[in-house]
C-alpha cells in the first residue's frame, strides 16, 4: 500500500516512495502540503530554527494518555488520544481540551503598542474599545499576502497580546521587531506560557472551577473577550465553532491543570480532531488555506480588512486597494461533495468560469458527509465538479459554516 | 504492537494475501496499515472482473488524515469485492484480516505467490520501521 502523490506539484521520487509510508504515518496535513513537509523534515538534517522537535510541557503527559504524536511546524504534538472521530464528538456535544501550547504568545508592552498594530495589521485596532476586547486579524506583507492569522487582545494602551501561529512564530516576532525597532514598544515572546483550549457546549461550566481567573469573571465573558489574573488570561475564543475557552498559563501550571480538566470529565482532543472542527467551522488554517502569496480578499477573509478611517496606512493596503479595483476576487466558498469519496486539499475544482483549487478537505464527522474549502475563479455558479484521481465528482458550492454550535448549517 | 497472523502472506506494502483452497486469494491491509493511517472513512475498490497487474494501483483507502492507494499485490483478475466497506469503512479498522478484506482474485501466474512475505519476513519488516 502506498500513499496518492498525485495531487503533489510533481510526483515522487523513487526514494521519497520508500519512505512514503512512514512519512504518511507522522504527517498531519493533507498530502499536498505534507509531501512538502516531509520532504524537507526528511532530507534536511535538520528544520531552519530548530536542532530537534520542540515539545510544550504537556508532552509526557500526552504520552501517558496514550496520544499518537506527530510532528506539527517542528513540534511533538497529539495528533488523537485512541479515535479523532470520537474526539470531534466529544467537542461538538460535550466538551474537549485541546494542548495548544505550539501558539505563541506574543506581548507588545509599551506607550506605541497601539500604533505599532495599526500599521501592521489589517483590522482596526480602533475596534478595541474596552480592555478585555480581542479581535481576529490578518497581519499582512507589502503585496497584501498573509504573513499570518491571529487574535490580539487588548489589556491597557500599553499592554497588547496576540497569538500566533506555531508554524510562523518565528518570522511573525521578526517582523514585528523589526517594525517596532523605532517606537517605544517592547515584543516579549512569552515561553514561559502554555496554552489550552477548552471547547464544547459544556466547556465552560466544566473548566470555570479549574482556571486561574475567579469563576464568576471567566464565566461573565462575552464571546471575544478576556480577563487576565496574573500569568493567567481566559478568552472566550476557539477554533472549533463551539463555545468554549482558550486559557493561557504558566507553563507550571499545565500539568496540574490538564489532569484537573480530565478528572472534571473534559475529554483530551488531538490536531486531528481540531483541524475537522475547524473545517466544519468554516475557519480557516494558515500554510493551507493562505499564505504569503495570498490576499485576505483571496481567502474568505475580506471581512477581517478594516478599509475606514482611509488614512490608517496598514503594510499591504495599497496592495489590497489595488486588487480590489482590479476586478471581484477569487470566490472562497465551501463544498459539500455529492458524490462518494473525499475531497482534498489540491484537487482540482472545474466551474464554468474556470479552475479552481481545494485549499482544505476532509471528512466531516458531523455530516457524515466529505466537505472542503476552495478557491474559485469568481462568478455565481451553485454546482462545481472535483477532479479525484483523474474523475470527476459533483459538489455543491454552499457558504461556510458547515456546522456551528453542535448543529448542521447547510442542507444535506 | 500489530497483529501478523502466521498462515498469510505479505508485501512491503502492508497487505496481506490469504491463498484459499481454491487457489484464489484475497486481499486487505494490515493491522499496521490500519493502526498507521488512522480511521478510516472511505474505500475505493477496483470493478469486479478487472485485471490487474502487480503493483497497479486498484483501490484507495482514505482515512480522516489522507488519501492512499492499495496496489494489486500479484497480476490477475478481481473476481470479488468487499461491498459491505462502502457503507462501513470502519471495517477495515476493527477487524483488518477478517471482515475489512478488500477483494478476492484469481492469480494469473500462481509462481508468483512465492515471491511474498511470510509472516516472519513482514514482522521483520515492521521491527525494522520501530
Amino acid at each position: 500500500m502506498g500513499w496518492l502523490w498525485r495531487v503533489a506539484p510533481r510526483g515522487p521520487t523513487e526514494g521519497e516512495r520508500r519512505d512514503a509510508f512512514a512519512l504518511n504515518l507522522s504527517g498531519f496535513r493533507t498530502e499536498g502540503r505534507r509531501t512538502r513537509m516531509g520532504r524537507v523534515c526528511r532530507y534536511l538534517p535538520v528544520l531552519p530554527e530548530h536542532a530537534m522537535a520542540l515539545r510544550t510541557p504537556l508532552h509526557d503527559q500526552h504520552l501517558s494518555d496514550g496520544a499518537k504524536i506527530v510532528d506539527f511546524s517542528g513540534w511533538d504534538m497529539p495528533l488523537h488520544y485512541g479515535s479523532q472521530i470520537d474526539e470531534h464528538h466529544a467537542v461538538r456535544r460535550a466538551a474537549g481540551v485541546f494542548d495548544v501550547s505550539h501558539m505563541c504568545v506574543v506581548d507588545l508592552r509599551g506607550a506605541d503598542a497601539r500604533p505599532l498594530l495599526s500599521r501592521l495589521i489589517a483590522n482596526d485596532p480602533g475596534k478595541l474599545k474596552s480592555p478585555g476586547r480581542a479581535l481576529y486579524t490578518c497581519m499582512l506583507n507589502t503585496r497584501g499576502g498573509v504573513i499570518d492569522d491571529l487574535i490580539v487582545y487588548f489589556f491597557a494602551d500599553d499592554w497588547y497580546r496576540m497569538v500566533v501561529n506555531a508554524g510562523t512564530r518565528d518570522k511573525d516576532v521578526a517582523w514585528l521587531r523589526q517594525h517596532a525597532d523605532a517606537l517605544s514598544v517592547e515584543v516579549l515572546e512569552r515561553r514561559d506560557l502554555a496554552m489550552l483550549a477548552v471547547q464544547g457546549p459544556q466547556a465552560r461550566a466544566l473548566a470555570a472551577p479549574l482556571v486561574g481567573v475567579a469563576a464568576e469573571r471567566a464565566l461573565a465573558l462575552k464571546p471575544f473577550s478576556a480577563a487576565v489574573d496574573g500569568d493567567w488570561m481566559v478568552a472566550r475564543t476557539g477554533y472549533t465553532g463551539e463555545d468554549g475557552w482558550e486559557v493561557v498559563l504558566p507553563a507550571g501550571e499545565a500539568r496540574e491543570t490538564w489532569q484537573a480538566l480530565l478528572a472534571a470529565g473534559v475529554r483530551p482532543c488531538g490536531l486531528g480532531a481540531r483541524d475537522t472542527l475547524r473545517l466544519e467551522a468554516g475557519m480557516n488554517l494558515y500554510g493551507q488555506d493562505m499564505d504569503e502569496d495570498v490576499s485576505p480578499l483571496a481567502c474568505g477573509l475580506g471581512w477581517t480588512v478594516a478599509w475606514a478611517p482611509e488614512d490608517r496606512d496598514f503594510i499591504g493596503r495599497a496592495a489590497l486597494e489595488a486588487e480590489r479595483a482590479a476586478g471581484p476576487p477569487p470566490r472562497f466558498v465551501g463544498l459539500l461533495l455529492e458524490d462518494r469519496g473525499v475531497l482534498r486539499a489540491g484537487y482540482p475544482v472545474h466551474v464554468p468560469e474556470g479552475e479552481g483549487i481545494v485549499t482544505s478537505g476532509g471528512f466531516s464527522p458531523t455530516l457524515s458527509r466529505s466537505i472542503g474549502l476552495a478557491r474559485l475563479p469568481a462568478g455565481e455558479s451553485g454546482r462545481c465538479e472535483v477532479e479525484i484521481r483523474g474523475r470527476r465528482l459533483s459538489a455543491r458550492i454552499v457558504s461556510p459554516p458547515f456546522v456551528r454550535h453542535g448543529e448542521p448549517r447547510i442542507d444535506l | 504492537m500489530s497483529e501478523v497472523p502466521s498462515e498469510l502472506k505479505y508485501t512491503s506494502d502492508h497487505e496481506w494475501l490469504r491463498i484459499e483452497d481454491d487457489g484464489n486469494v484475497v486481499v486487505g491491509v494490515t493491522d499496521h496499515a490500519q493502526a498507521a493511517l488512522g480511521e478510516l472513512v472511505f474505500v475505493e475498490l477496483p470493478e469486479q472482473g478487472s485485471e490487474v497487474g502487480q503493483g497497479d494501483a486498484c483501490a484507495v483507502v482514505e482515512s480522516v488524515k489522507a488519501a492512499s492507494d492499495v496496489y494489486a499485490p500479484i497480476t490477475g483478475e478481481i473476481l470479488e469485492t468487499n461491498e459491505q466497506l462502502g457503507d462501513a469503512p470502519e471495517k477495515v479498522n476493527q477487524d483488518p484480516y477478517g471482515d475489512g478484506w478488500l477483494f478476492r482474485m484469481r492469480p494469473a501466474d500462481v509462481d508468483a505467490l512465492g515471491d511474498l512475505l511470510d509472516a516472519d519476513a513482514y514482522q521483520a519488516l515492521l521491527d525494522e520501521l520501530d
